[in-house]
């Protein structure tokens, strides 16, 4: 690289991107350092469907509006009150704008939607989903001059009084110190590494499988704790759901979810139910289903359910299990046959008058005096063949990152970090203190991606 | 039909139905999304709706390196051209030219000798013009069989392609909507409108999408301009050559046009495209088969511009060649996916009204 650049931009996921995209309109000489080799750029956001979006009226894809109290009340609901309300407000505020600035950038919606997920009104969904907006983004930054430099790995951001004063990365075998005027840190949270989630959750998240791309090891947000970078969230708050338990280690995205559950009965490896499987309907029960898993024995579930629900839900990436009888399907989940047959038998026989059943909505067919109960879509589970999926916790990301203001910026105890800003899931956990809503995280950081880069340019100008 | 492709796309395709992330970019994915499980007439369809516009490809997040290993836009072509070999009506034709360019080179290069040979021996019986070198009757006895030999053979094609998808009695309204969609080459356009991902990697670029329609509407201005003549000389008893300002060159001319520069540009952005997104044994066949397309408009023009030299004997020689062997070669060439492509989206057509 023989221009020195203004800005360096770590990771190249959606936050990074729209931070590049208007640094590099307000003028700035911007690189983009990103650990992934390009087959694999883009971080989580490869993975990503949609933006929920604040709207007064029909806007681009959106039918109808949505609120900045109902879209704040949502999000009220899903945290239980743990988040910074200034912060989760200006994102919130933020998104109507967002959405026609990322039109211009070459992002796609869909025009409507069909299938379970009908969010019309909140969340706009991506045409050809996440890798195609991440594209439309580097094309886009490209365009404007920026340069980015893939399997670019950033080790250390030399903190030095209030500012950083170098950045260091390896790229093609080879260490790199460079002198940007500013540093924006972009690049996940660090579930990708087993040793860190492990310190966090203890033992079981040994087992936990990791959604996304397996790049977010969080190698920065470490280096810039250590530091005394300033943090926010919960090592052990992530937003984790229960997935198909055969699922890639790694990556596996959105095709190993599972929408059985309400039609089922979930027990743990001893064949003992252990939740209400009808609580709620998606997303709700979607997002808690990953830290129930995670409290069994070998943090696995089983999901059990007979011929008649098999084409309730979404199709799913790998075939259930079959079998003719409960025993069969226990011996071939490795599950304890009599014991399965036992607690199907008690479900049945709680199971009271089925004729209110729908598969759509909260339905009230309810199960009587069984702990713990099954408060919707309670149909006996008695029409051969049976059918069984595992389950696993899976993690989309983490919680634990980096404190920000309402202007992106990066703080010690001693104040601000004059040339360093963070943006997306790095400091996701600045408003999110827990829980998830479906599409905000790229609300967060398209919003945030947007601030930094601006206050970033500016600083740099 | 070959197992181990109809594996492997359905195998994809079972992982893109638990995806959807592409539901708005083409046919093909509101018609998978609709299955829950894919018989094989069920993945033939879908191998006949797409454009390999290659849109879901650069949106997916599960192509290699990773592990789900997708590569939609290969599977569909691989099962699409398996199926048209299957179904070609006689069979070994197919297999023959629908992926060997040399082939169709031999074919054409045979037509020009059978041509220049019925030139030698049949000769003119005292006509005008082209008749001068081959009388009019002669011409008919070549190509009246070998325009109706193609059309016999496409029908007991498509009819087997019918079947296997599972198709039902035909209505006007299923075949409007799908002569629109072919109309527009709607799914040459990515749903969002701004054309396909075919030459350079994820740029959205309608070149292709043009080029193709140049083709098309070209190959039907030419097809026209032949028909237009024959009624101007049965039903007028107008004959050849006409000049400028009449049906025939009016329709030729600007039909043989779109037709050489659109079979080169289909050819430039096949050789700018990334092969590994299309099924490589096809590769020869369809090159062939532009050339062979390309050639036929080319030598047409030609024969318009020379007509009155002494070259106009071999030029026409030549043009005739390449027609019949153009013609004999539809049902098995690449040619033949303008009629499944058709019969496929009549099919959507009435599973979407089903």
């Amino acid at each position: 690289m023989s221009t020195p650049h203004d800005i360096a931009i770590i990771g190249g996921g959606n936050a990074a991107l729209c931070a590049a995209i208007t640094a590099a309109e307000a003028g700035a000489r911007v690189l983009i350092l990103e650990t992934a080799p390009k087959a694999y750029r883009g971080g989580n956001s490869r993975h990503t469907r949609n933006f929920r979006c604040m709207h007064s009226g029909p806007l681009g894809p959106l039918v109808e509006s949505y609120s900045e109290e109902e879209y704040f009340a949502d999000l009220m609901k899903v945290t239980a009150g743990k988040t910074d309300e200034a912060l989760a407000r200006l994102a919130i505020r933020s998104s109507e704008e967002c959405l026609p600035w990322m039109e211009a950038h070459g992002v796609r919606f869909q025009p409507s939607l069909s299938g379970t997920l009908s969010l019309a009104r909140t969340n706009a969904f991506f045409m050809g989903g996440g890798k195609s907006l991440v594209n439309a983004y580097f094309r886009t930054a490209q365009a404007l001059g920026v340069e980015v430099l893939y399997e670019a790995a950033v080790t250390h951001l030399e903190l030095a009084d209030d500012q950083i004063a170098w950045v260091d990365y390896t790229h093609e075998g080879e260490s790199h110190r460079i002198t940007p005027k500013a540093v924006i840190v972009a690049s996940g949270g660090f579930q990708a590494d087993t040793e860190w989630l492990t310190r966090a959750w203890g033992e079981p998240a040994k087992n936990f499988l990791i959604r996304g791309t397996p790049y977010n090891r969080g190698v920065v947000l470490a280096d810039l704790l250590d530091q005394g970078a300033l943090s926010v969230g919960d090592p052990t708050q992530c937003h984790a759901v229960a997935i198909d338990g055969r699922a890639p280690k790694f990556d596996g995205g959105i095709v190993t979810r599972l929408d059985c559950v309400p039609f089922s009965i979930v027990v743990n490896k001893n064949a003992e139910r252990f939740y209400d499987e009808g609580e709620d309907v998606w997303p709700k029960r979607y997002a808690i289903w990953g830290r129930l898993v995670a409290a069994q024995p070998d943090q696995v579930g089983y999901v059990i359910i007979d011929s008649r629900s098999l084409n309730l839900f979404m199709p799913s990436v790998f075939p259930p299990l079959k079998a003719d009888t409960l025993e069969d399907l226990a011996t071939q989940m490795g599950l304890p046959p009599a014991k399965l047959r036992e607690t199907v038998e008690g479900f049945n026989a709680a199971c009271g008058d089925t004729s209110g059943f729908h598969p759509t909505e909260l339905d009230g067919v309810a199960t009587q005096g069984l702990t713990p109960p099954k408060t919707n879509w309670a149909r006996p589970i008695t029409t051969p063949p049976f059918y069984g999926y595992s389950l696993r916790t899976g993690v989309t990301f983490t919680y634990l990152g980096l404190k920000v203001d309402e202007t992106a910026q990066c703080a010690t105890e001693n104040g601000p970090i004059r040339n360093l800003w963070a943006a997306g899931e790095t400091m996701a956990g600045s408003i999110l203190g827990q829980g998830y809503l479906a599409g905000y995280g790229m609300t967060i950081g398209t919003v945030f991606g947007r601030i930094a880069g601006r206050e970033a340019a500016a600083y740099a100008n | 039909m070959q197992t181990d492709l109809i594996t492997e796309l359905r195998r994809q395709s079972e992982i893109c139905n638990a995806c959807r992330y592409c539901e708005g970019y083409c046919s093909v994915f509101p018609a998978l999304h609709r299955e829950r499980a894919f018989a094989e007439g069920d993945l033939t369809q879908l191998a006949n709706l797409c454009h390999n516009c290659r849109g879901c490809y650069y949106a997916c997040q599960y192509t290699a390196p990773h592990e789900f290993d997708l590569n939609l836009p290969k599977a569909l072509a691989e099962v699409r051209r398996d199926s048209w070999e299957s179904f070609a009506w006689p069979a070994p034709a197919a297999r023959a030219f629908q992926s060997h360019g040399l082939a169709i080179a031999a074919a054409t290069v045979l037509g020009f000798a059978l041509l220049f040979a019925a030139i030698k021996a049949l000769g003119n019986a005292g006509g005008e013009g082209f008749y001068a070198a081959l009388s009019h009757n002669a011409m008919v006895a070549i190509f009246a069989p070998a325009f109706l030999f193609p059309l016999a053979s496409i029908a007991f094609s498509l009819r087997a392609y019918w079947r296997h998808v599972g198709g039902k009695r035909l209505r006007l309204s299923h075949v409007t909507a799908a002569f629109g969609s072919v109309a527009r080459m709607r799914d040459l356009a990515a749903g969002h409108g701004e054309g396909c991902n075919f030459e350079e990697e994820d740029r959205f670029s309608h070149a292709r999408r043009y080029a193709h329609q140049a083709v098309m509407y070209g190959f039907l201005l030419c097809f026209a301009s032949t028909a237009s003549g024959t009624v101007l000389h049965y039903g007028f008893g107008l004959h050849a050559p006409y000049p400028f300002f009449s049906l025939p060159k009016l329709l030729g001319v600007p039909g043989g046009l779109m037709l050489t520069f659109g079979t080169i540009a289909m050819a430039w952005l096949k050789l700018k495209a990334d092969k590994n997104l299309a099924d490589a044994k096809a590769f020869g066949g369809e090159m062939g088969f532009i050339a062979l397309l390309g050639f036929v408009a080319a030598s047409g023009l030609a024969l318009y511009w020379l007509g009155g030299t002494a070259a106009m004997a071999t030029v026409l020689a030549l043009h005739l060649g390449a027609v019949l062997a153009f013609f004999l070669l539809t049902p098995f060439s690449k040619m033949a996916h303008g009629f499944y492509r058709l019969a496929a989206l009549i099919r959507e057509e009435q599973n979407k009204q089903a």
